[in-house]
């Protein structure tokens, strides 16, 4: 496409003022209102007894949530991307499914299944386990919605790294699980690595599906999402503003940390 | 292993042989890759598996690698049956067209990659390592990477590869098909120098005729899942088994009814052709009228097209520059032909798929 050059610098600074309307401005807004107090009134917002539990609780989350959905996510890529079988296109629409399901819905459809009268019930009255309005209940929704990310990420790598390098590393005498951890692993590192920045975005971020499932105590029970909602709506506004600030942060270091290290991990590798 | 399996292979003189397949079939749904196939590969040789897309060469090849498992048949190595053992304990050497390089590990990792597995001392690695890459011509690129080398570099390092683990056997599939012409030439000399240095077993898997006479002691010429004919290259090309395999190892032309080389028809002016009887054994047609219809110079030889002129059947003949020149054919000329040698082939041209004929 070949633009004038009048039309060449207008559709530039339209792009870029589409983006800033819609994302640098609201952004940055709350930076200015956070930070305009000064850095004390910050620290005090965010050391709150609700605030600490608030991230940790959000963490926590994060902690479990990540590690489960690279496990279970990187064998269901690898069964999509070099697998035929029935039922595989079903497979795939219902790994798409978070995507297109409202989290409220999810989070309804949870309460249905784990709540004290739904489905797996029994959980709660018989075995004592308290999910829904509970701890695991946060969980199981940040899963839910989180799915899609790291097998949507990696099986295209998978796909596009074809057989050829892992049939050769059987014929060399590398077994299955040398082969993956070998050559499988490392191929599909960086897919692999934007599916968990995805997920931990997602998962910090989520707020429809965890609102329904959890109890939504202040110290207690609620996310890092939940306790902005909750002083924003108490007029604690100012509070609201730091709680914010503080997940973008959080948002952000997890994604600097993981490139650094993962950086870091391919150097070491290529040094031994 | 059981005993009758292993009274088998010796009784089908596996002294000579490292490779033997027996009663091989595989069928993908309607189509069928391999079609009862007995294969013998002699101990030390480099034999060609030859033959066009879909005719089961790399069937083949991958079910003696183990990559593929045969629906019936056995695969011996070594006087070992290794049907149903997995590629890892076969002891073989495989190379794949698109090299398979590990691309996140260096030449050296990747050539130390099947001693590492099998937790070799870390001297005894490095040296084996360096030994193999001076072998390929790779010394110096230890520490580059796969995408910081040349198809044909790569194509060695894979080669260095699967030799560091001392394969009993070597295969490799179409392991030159991806690289540029000038590079494939230089290589298959490589590898044929390579293979009387190193003297392991070699089977590889090939389209390319020129390729296969070039490189290989042993052709197997493939067609549909079936093997057409085993022999050494002159035997193929000589005395083909059939018009596929004639026409597969080379351009045909017909002429008189019969299958011949394009090259081995003489053009004339003169009817008195007569050939020398040094050639015993070989049988010439008589001679024959033939109008020029077209003259084409590729470099060194120069194609005749001409047509008979007692039944205007078109044929081609291959003859030198000098030769062309001293005749000063023109289209329309009058010329007389003979075939000089006809391979003992029965059939027509028409037996031969279009395509073929056309190469």
């Amino acid at each position: 496409m070949t633009l004038s050059p009048v039309l060449k610098y207008l559709v530039r600074y339209l792009a870029l003022g589409y983006v800033l309307v819609l994302v640098i401005v609201p952004v940055g807004l709350i930076l200015w209102r956070t930070f305009q107090p000064g850095l004390g009134a910050f620290f005090v917002q965010i050391s709150t007894p609700a605030a600490i539990s608030a991230l940790q609780l959000s963490l926590l989350v994060v902690a479990i949530v990540v590690p489960l959905n690279v496990l279970f996510g990187v064998p269901t890529a690898l069964v999509l991307a070099r697998n035929k079988f029935r039922g595989k296109s079903i497979l795939q629409a219902v790994i798409d499914l978070p995507f297109a399901v409202s989290p409220v819905v999810v989070g309804v459809a949870l309460i249905l299944l784990w709540g004290s009268a739904g489905l797996f019930g029994f959980v709660e009255h018989d075995l004592g386990l308290k999910i829904i309005f509970g701890f695991p209940g946060i969980v199981l929704a940040s899963i839910f919605v989180t799915v899609p990310f790291v097998i949507r990420e990696v099986e295209p790598v998978l796909h596009e790294l074809g057989t050829d390098q892992e049939e050769a590393a059987a014929t060399l005498g590398a077994q299955w699980w040398q082969t993956f951890w070998r050559i499988t692993l490392p191929s599909i590192r960086w897919g692999l690595t934007y599916g968990i920045v995805l997920t931990i975005a997602r998962t910090l971020g989520e707020y429809g599906a965890v609102l329904m499932v959890s109890s939504n105590l202040p110290g207690q029970s609620q996310t890092l999402t939940l306790l902005v909602s909750d002083r924003y709506s108490r007029g604690a506004e100012y509070g609201a503003y730091a709680v914010s600030t503080l997940l973008m942060a959080v948002a952000v270091i997890v994604l600097v940390v993981q490139v650094v290290l993962d950086a870091r991990r391919a150097g070491a590798a290529k040094q031994s | 292993m059981t005993e009758k399996d292993f009274s088998m292979s010796n009784s089908n003189g596996s002294a000579g042989n490292a490779i033997i397949v027996r009663g091989a079939n595989k069928r993908y749904g309607d189509f069928v890759a391999l079609d009862n196939i007995d294969f013998d590969v002699p101990e030390g040789s480099l034999t060609a598996l030859l033959g066009p897309s879909g005719s089961g060469k790399s069937t083949l090849l991958r079910a003696i690698a183990g990559l593929d498992t045969p629906d019936t048949g056995s695969i011996t190595i070594k006087g070992r049956n290794v049907t149903g053992v997995p590629p890892q304990q076969r002891g073989i050497g495989f190379v794949f067209q698109h090299y398979a390089a590990f691309k996140h590990l260096t030449v050296r990792e990747n050539v130390a990659f099947g001693l590492k597995i099998r937790k070799r001392p870390k001297d005894e690695i490095k040296a084996k390592v360096d030994e193999l890459l001076e072998v390929v011509g790779l010394s110096g690129f230890q520490t580059r990477y796969p995408n910081q080398l040349s198809g044909g570099q790569r194509q060695r390092m894979a080669l260095a590869r699967a030799l560091a683990v001392d394969p009993q056997v070597l295969l490799l599939d179409e392991p030159f098909g991806a690289l540029d012409a000038k590079v494939r030439d230089d290589l298959r000399s490589w590898l044929r120098r390579l293979h009387d240095e190193v003297h392991v077993t070699t089977v590889l898997v090939t389209h390319d005729q020129a390729e296969a006479l070039d490189v290989a002691d042993r052709i197997a010429v493939l067609s549909k899942g079936r093997i057409e004919q085993v022999g050494s290259p002159d035997e193929v090309y000589d005395s083909p088994a059939n018009p596929f395999v004639m026409s597969f190892l080379g351009a045909v032309s017909s002429l008189n009814g019969s299958l011949v080389r394009p090259h081995d028809i003489r053009v004339g002016r003169n009817p008195d052709m007569a050939i020398a009887q040094a050639e015993d054994g070989v049988s010439a047609t008589g001679v024959l009228r033939a109008r020029v219809d077209r003259v084409v110079r590729l470099g060194f030889e120069v194609r005749v097209e001409m047509t008979t002129a007692a039944d205007n059947m078109p044929f081609t003949a291959q003859i030198t520059r000098g030769d062309a020149e001293a005749l000063s054919l023109r289209e329309g000329d009058t010329v007389y032909v003979r075939a000089t040698r006809l391979p003992p082939v029965v059939g027509q041209v028409q037996d031969v798929p279009a395509v073929l004929a056309e190469a």
